[in-house]
């Protein structure tokens, strides 16, 4: 039977590949070198870092970290799993892909919190910027490795600038619900006693959204490793490299090694980045009123009961 | 009393065209017609008012009665449509941002329903709030947020999250951050409204003597009438977005403008609203020098009393009955000092009439002074008829005039 593309043909393929490859790759190079630099500058720094230390020293500090952050559980765990690392000898790799996703989240947080903010205090900007968000998360990332390969070339800042596309939209959506959940009062509170915008937003607002925004980063943090392998297509090294030529070549000794680097390392990030969001917990007293009420005579609680007659 | 905080013709309309709104509700559109025509709330109609310096103005009315927009315009956090706010005769309403927020800087001050407090702060750092960003060096707020603290009674808490006190510490906490910025005006917004019943009473008699100490002048915002005549020099009730009636605690009980504000009054205890002076009568005292028993009881026949005072120039020399005269002349006529009873029941005029009730209990009729002055004397029948004006009404029976003053 017929059908309206026997007779007609929309060519939107040729119009895409025209306009890339036609007119913005060859234009716009040196935009794109610009966007590419900084995020090549963290990365070197990042990854000459994390290489540098030694494996014992880095293993070390990461499980005092967890321990301070979430406890002795989380700093075992992160210990032991280091150590599996090593000994599966990815312990390079896994500096690489750890740098490349640092790289990346870094990027995602210095646009993403401003984003939220803005989105925050503008309704339309957030209706503006809602339709880009969702179209960020749906869109398979195959379909936009092959433009920043023409635009950024191929290697580890494409790859990066891949993830930072893929991660970008729960840090961008969380910043701006935290910032909208702070109780109205609060805020009234804050304007009533002559605050500028800017103290409100630093003194009141972003304390309290950083629960939320924590939990955005974490988000981030995860979607940003989910890309490890998918930005391995397009040159980045590491263990997201080591599965994929693990995949290519059926050799799935190595795609394992390179597939337990990831989890295990997402793991790690994930609970310490947790804790730390849970840590600044608002409403909860914090630890050290914690530890003083239990020296103090008589709770917090019932010195409130005792406090009418106090008074009268 | 000089004026500090006056309010002209202030509206609030909330909608997408509040000028058309307002121009309607000028030409005399009630409130429901212009919900009907046009989508838009009236929130404030037409308040007009003025708080006198170190006064305490009480705005009591329903949810949904437009106190809370009303107290939000006093400090524009709800922009007025229309009408003017001046402090010490400055306009707030047309101040630019920067003159608006050096206003709420260094002049109004707040107190919320809900405290308000900044959870991720300490106490003291929720007291230090608005010296913090008035730009105070951080030793000279610390030091002021303590003072303010130790006003309210709780300097031991400073360095606690305000999480870890009570509801009632929690609002003296947020009443000490008003008090921390030294404000000409302080507004508070339902602030006893979320404390339990006994913990409310104990922060009313606070503010009462606190604003005995500072003589702030304070808008004080309430849904209950007994805190209103508890606290409030002046009492606007409000319904619908406008004041039905303004007066004083007095005024509002004793005459109310309609029968919304006389069903909110009619189970008030009148005795803790009128004071002593409003009961009393003309004291008719007599001279200690010039009259005689005989004189005394002609007057006391005359006057339709069983006992009058007796003065002795200004001071009172005690109280003359009756009985007590008529068993004098008979016996050994001529001195009036003779029948003179010296322990008398007294009270100062501003006296609330629960505290007369002992008092007005034995025979003789109270003593009411203002300024050890006899001023009046109020007898148990005079009391009764105060007290009872109420009840009546709420029976629908005939309303009795109340006894007039002195």
């Amino acid at each position: 039977m017929w059908q309206p593309s026997d007779s007609i043909t929309l060519p939107l393929g040729d119009w895409v590949d025209g306009f890339v490859k036609g007119w913005l790759a060859p234009n716009f190079r040196g935009v794109f070198h610009a966007i590419g630099w900084p995020v090549d500058q963290v990365l070197q720094s990042l990854s000459g870092f994390l290489h540098a230390v030694p494996m014992p020293v880095f293993t070390i500090v990461v499980a005092l970290i967890a321990w301070w952050a979430a406890g002795r559980g989380v700093a075992i765990f992160s210990f032991l799993a280091l150590l599996v690392l090593d000994l599966i000898h990815v312990w390079s790799d896994t500096m690489t892909t750890l740098a490349m996703i640092l790289t990346a989240v870094v990027f995602c947080a210095a646009v993403g919190v401003p984003l939220g903010i803005a989105a925050a205090r503008s309704d339309r900007f957030a209706r503006i910027l809602r339709p880009i968000l969702d179209i960020m998360q749906t869109i398979p990332p195959f379909v936009y490795l092959v433009p920043i390969v023409m635009l950024f070339g191929v290697g580890m800042v494409p790859g990066i600038i891949a993830t930072i596309i893929f991660a970008l939209p729960p840090i961008v959506r969380l910043t701006n619900l935290g910032i909208r959940n702070v109780q109205a009062e609060l805020v009234e509170a804050a304007y009533a006693f002559g605050s500028t915008p800017r103290q409100v937003l630093w003194e009141v607002q972003i304390p309290l959204a950083l629960r939320t925004i924590m939990a955005g980063l974490n988000q981030t943090l995860m979607l940003a490793l989910s890309m490890v392998v998918i930005a391995a297509l397009i040159g980045a090294g590491g263990l997201g490299l080591e599965v994929y030529t693990g995949l290519g070549r059926l050799d799935i000794g190595a795609a394992t090694e390179g597939g337990l680097g990831i989890v295990l390392i997402a793991i790690i990030l994930d609970r310490i980045t947790q804790a730390l969001g849970e840590q600044r917990d608002a409403t909860a007293p914090g630890l050290l009123d914690t530890l003083k009420s239990l020296f103090r005579p008589g709770r917090p609680g019932r010195q409130a009961r005792q406090e009418p007659r106090q008074a009268a | 009393m000089t004026e500090k905080l006056s309010v002209k013709n202030l509206c609030k309309i909330f909608g997408d065209d509040p000028d058309a709104a307002l121009a309607q509700l000028r030409a005399g559109r009630s409130k429901d017609e212009i919900l009907k025509q046009t989508g838009m709330t009236v929130g404030v109609q037409d308040a007009n008012f003025s708080v006198g310096q170190g006064e305490i103005f009480v705005v009591m009315g329903l949810s949904g009665s437009g106190k809370s927009t009303l107290v939000r315009m006093l400090n524009r956090l709800i922009e007025p449509t229309a009408g003017e706010v001046r402090i010490d005769g400055e306009d707030i309403v047309s101040a630019d941002p920067e003159q608006l927020r050096q206003i709420r800087l260094k002049k109004i001050a707040m107190v919320f329903q809900h405290f308000a407090l900044f959870p991720h702060k300490t106490v003291a750092e929720n007291v230090e709030y608005g010296l913090k960003v008035q730009g105070v060096p951080a030793a000279e707020r610390r030091r002021r947020a303590i003072a303010a603290l130790e006003q309210v009674g709780l300097e031991p808490w400073a360095d606690h999250r305000p999480q870890a006190l009570s509801g009632g510490m929690q609002q003296r906490v947020g009443l000490a951050r008003g008090l921390a910025v030294d404000p000409e005006v302080l507004l508070m917004d339902e602030p006893f409204s979320a404390l339990d019943p006994l913990i409310r009473r104990d922060m009313q008699q606070e503010l009462i003597e606190l604003q005995r100490k500072l003589k702030m002048t304070i808008v004080f915002i309430t849904h209950d009438l007994h805190e209103a005549l508890i606290l409030g020099d002046h009492i606007a009730i409000m319904k619908e977005g406008r004041f039905v009636q303004i007066g004083t605690a007095e005024e509002i009980v004793g005459e109310p403008a309609d029968d919304y504000v006389s069903a909110f009054t009619q189970d008030i205890d009148r005795a803790k609203v009128f004071a002593a002076d409003s009961v009393m009568a003309e004291p008719q005292a007599l001279e200690l020098s010039k009259d005689t028993p005989r004189s005394a009881l002609e007057r006391m026949t005359e006057l339709k009393r069983n006992a009058l005072y007796v003065l002795d120039g200004d001071r009172i020399a005690g109280v003359v009955t009756y009985r007590g005269l008529a068993g004098a002349t008979s016996g050994h006529g001529g001195d009036l000092g003779a029948a003179l009873i010296r322990e008398y029941p007294a009270i100062e005029s501003a006296a609330k009439l629960y505290r007369l009730y002992d008092l007005a209990r034995g025979e003789l009729p109270v003593a009411v002074l203002d300024d050890g002055r006899l001023v009046g004397v109020a007898r148990q029948g005079d009391i009764f008829k105060q007290l009872a004006a109420g009840a009546g009404e709420a029976e629908g029976a005939a309303r009795q005039p109340a006894p007039a003053g002195a």
